[in-house]
């Protein structure tokens, strides 16, 4: 090809390029005040409403009144722990679809969910354990003790972790875990009015204390996984073709993998398996941001937090808060996605 | 290694012609179902003569094939071949609808609870188990056929809207698993709220439906599971000569003469009401759907699930489990002892192979 030629169509796809960044970077931005938004409405609304100014005026110089502590010990952690999750959920669901090259994992996949599940349950059977706080600490080492174990069926025989192994001993150590699950709260009344409600996913009742557990996991969790970015972009060409280039495909899925069970362990022991955001949010984040995960991440992440936080509103306007956010988003969320997937030009994984 | 002749097409394979139609013989693809028919008859003679009064397992393969005294065939017939039975009918028709979705969506996480059509089951049947009645009062008439036609009718319902929700000009296997997320995430978080909207008895009896069970099973429910799938899965096997031609992709399919979206949108109505059928008869055993299409591919090593092999594995899983449950746990649904045994299994076969699967 003539010199002139390329240098000409790199000089377009500089300018398509740097075009298209500034697109995403304000749509990027929109996203963060639609997140903006949404926090103040989430503390702003709900059976009793409280006005901004009071809103700003609770959380700078509380005085102790009505509306101070209803912002500060409700609606305050409330909003935050919904950030966290809808954060941490979107993410991780990111990087499980990456690491599984799969659209329909889930980032309880990695048996993150019924591992703290059964914890959760085992706690409160055997150990008598009631509330959140102690319901916190069974769950997250229930989740890692599951993701470890996945991860380890993934990766022993054949030649290390690949996308379908790793899925399916998620699958099937979910399932197993599902199964001795049912086989204890079926014969343990305690057990079953604790799981059921546990199961559904809420936000709500949990105080700063919670948020103040998960967050560190949280955040270590999102740094690892901004990290494990470059990576995931390598990683979709196939694993021959990433190890090919250079990279160290073993490194970059346990990488992957423990931002994937921060993450999601921190968000499923605070609320629950919230289900569905994490699965749907990478589908929009994909269809906004396009396919680079550097870009996918931090998207996916906003979106979750906003959707989480929406449809936590949503549930209040509506039904007097007796709906939890995870019914809430399958419910509303669900019908806008399968509109969204029957769009033209989906972007695939 | 002898020259390979003109007759055979694929190297190394025998070809098999009878008129229109060729097979590669492939021994693996017949021994698998073959030793797993033969196992599943041995485990459901044993599950059988399990009960009140114990029946050896040569008696009752004697009373099966007709030479039975009438004390025997009295308890065999009329008492416990129902539930045997259906843990077959049940269990092959999840394994034959999961290989079947596993296929044409091209991925092996895809089973018909991922699909939307078991939840959608789901809320039929606990819809009917938490507003029916208050305080557990689901029972007589409403129990016996309410709960499976309120099963069988949402789970159909959800077959035929993930059918049109993914038709967009033609049925894309991508879509179609998104649109199912969608349709299952739905059903699954409605069927959730149910629970904790009922008292704890009926989030009980629910959850025990939720899990799959047998063991309340009789002839008025087996009946209909058989003569649906007396009709159900013949077509799907007829059908299923596309699928291998399917699993290259959307243009080699066409190009190998495949009318790409008649054959999808056929075989995923089919696949869709197999489920809903075995969902409304025994609840959603959902592990079998996940898992025996898995461990059939790995015992036949096909390069896709392979029907027989999954119908017959599927039906020996969920008998085995049942009879498992009868010898060791009587109080649990037998959906707990599928997983129970079966992902252990499953877990096995892919740490063992040695080669890398992909779908």
């Amino acid at each position: 090809m003539a010199g002139s030629l390329t240098a000409r169509t790199d000089t377009a796809r500089d300018r398509a390029g740097a075009r298209s960044r500034r697109r995403r970077l304000l749509v990027l931005a929109a996203l963060g005040a639609a997140l903006l938004v949404m926090a103040a409405l989430s503390i702003a609304y709900g059976a009793h409403p409280v006005p901004l100014g009071s809103v700003w005026r609770a959380l700078t110089q509380p005085t102790g009144s009505e509306d101070d502590i209803i912002v500060r010990s409700l609606r305050g952690p409330r909003t935050l722990i919904g950030v966290l999750a809808g954060i941490a959920l979107g993410v991780g669901g990111a990087l499980m679809q990456g690491h599984t090259r799969n659209p329909i994992a889930d980032p309880g996949l990695l048996g993150v969910n019924q591992g703290a599940a059964f914890a959760i349950v085992v706690g409160v059977v055997v150990f008598e354990v009631t509330g959140l706080h102690g319901f916190i600490w069974f769950g997250f080492a229930g989740a890692l003790v599951a993701a470890v174990v996945v991860f380890l069926l993934g990766a022993v025989g054949g030649r290390g972790s690949t996308p379908v192994t790793l899925a399916l001993a998620g699958a099937a150590v979910s399932a197993l875990l599902y199964g001795l699950i049912s086989a204890v709260v079926l014969a343990d009344r305690q057990g079953m009015e604790a799981y059921r409600f546990w199961h559904v996913g809420s936000i709500a009742g949990r105080d700063f204390t919670v948020a103040g557990q998960i967050a560190p996991f949280v955040v270590v969790g999102l740094l690892l996984a901004l990290a494990n970015t470059p990576g995931l972009n390598t990683l979709a060409l196939g694993d021959d073709m990433a190890t090919a280039l250079g990279r160290d495909v073993r490194r970059t899925r346990v990488l992957g993998v423990l931002a994937i069970t921060l993450l999601v362990g921190a968000a499923v022991s605070a609320c629950g398996p919230i289900a569905f955001v994490g699965l749907i949010v990478p589908h929009v984040a994909r269809a906004l941001a396009g396919p680079d995960y550097r870009w996918l991440v931090p998207f996916a992440g906003l979106i979750g937090a906003v959707l989480v936080l929406a449809a936590d509103v949503l549930g209040r306007l509506v039904s007097g808060d007796r709906l939890e956010v995870g019914i809430m988003l399958a419910v509303v969320g669900a019908p806008v996605f399968i509109h969204l997937v029957r769009r033209k030009g989906l972007a695939r994984i | 290694m002898s020259a390979v002749r003109e007759t055979r097409s694929v190297p190394g394979r025998r070809v098999l012609r009878a008129g229109p139609v060729a097979w590669t013989f492939r021994p693996r693809t017949v021994l698998v179902p073959a030793v797993g028919a033969v196992l599943l008859l041995l485990v459901a003679a044993v599950n059988i003569g399990q009960g009140s009064s114990h029946i050896e397992v040569l008696d009752v393969l004697r009373t099966l094939f007709g030479g039975g005294d009438r004390r025997e065939n009295g308890i065999i017939f009329d008492l416990r071949l129902p539930r045997t039975l259906a843990g077959v009918l049940v269990g092959a028709a999840f394994g034959l609808a999961g290989a079947v979705f596993q296929t044409i969506a091209r991925n092996p996480l895809a089973s018909p609870d991922i699909l939307g059509v078991t939840w959608g089951a789901g809320v039929g049947a606990v819809g009917m188990i938490v507003l029916g009645g208050t305080r557990g009062q689901v029972s007589g008439a409403v129990a016996e056929f309410g709960i499976p036609l309120a099963a069988l009718g949402c789970g159909v319902l959800a077959g035929l809207l993930l059918y049109a929700l993914s038709w967009r000009s033609g049925i894309d296997g991508y879509r179609m698993v998104l649109v199912g997320i969608g349709l299952s995430a739905i059903g699954y978080n409605v069927v959730y709220w149910l629970l904790t909207v009922g008292d704890v008895d009926d989030a009980t009896r629910a959850t025990t439906w939720l899990v799959g069970n047998l063991a309340d099973v009789g002839w008025e429910s087996v009946t209909p599971v058989a003569i649906a799938l007396a009709v159900l899965v013949p077509a799907t096997l007829i059908y299923a000569h596309t699928l291998g031609g399917l699993q290259f992709g959307d243009d080699t399919a066409r190009g190998l003469g495949i009318r790409v979206d008649a054959a999808r949108g056929g075989l995923l109505l089919l696949a869709a009401a197999l489920a809903a059928v075995a969902t409304a008869a025994a609840g959603p055993i959902t592990f079998v759907a996940l898992a025996t299409p898995q461990i059939a591919l790995r015992l036949a090593r096909t390069p896709q699930p392979p029907l027989a092999g999954s119908l017959v594995l599927g039906a020996l899983l969920t008998v085995s489990a049942d009879l498992a449950v009868r010898l060791a746990a009587p109080n649990l649904p037998v959906g707990v002892l599928t997983a129970i045994l079966g992902a252990p299994y499953l877990i096995y076969l892919f740490v063992r192979s040695r080669q890398r699967t992909r779908a």
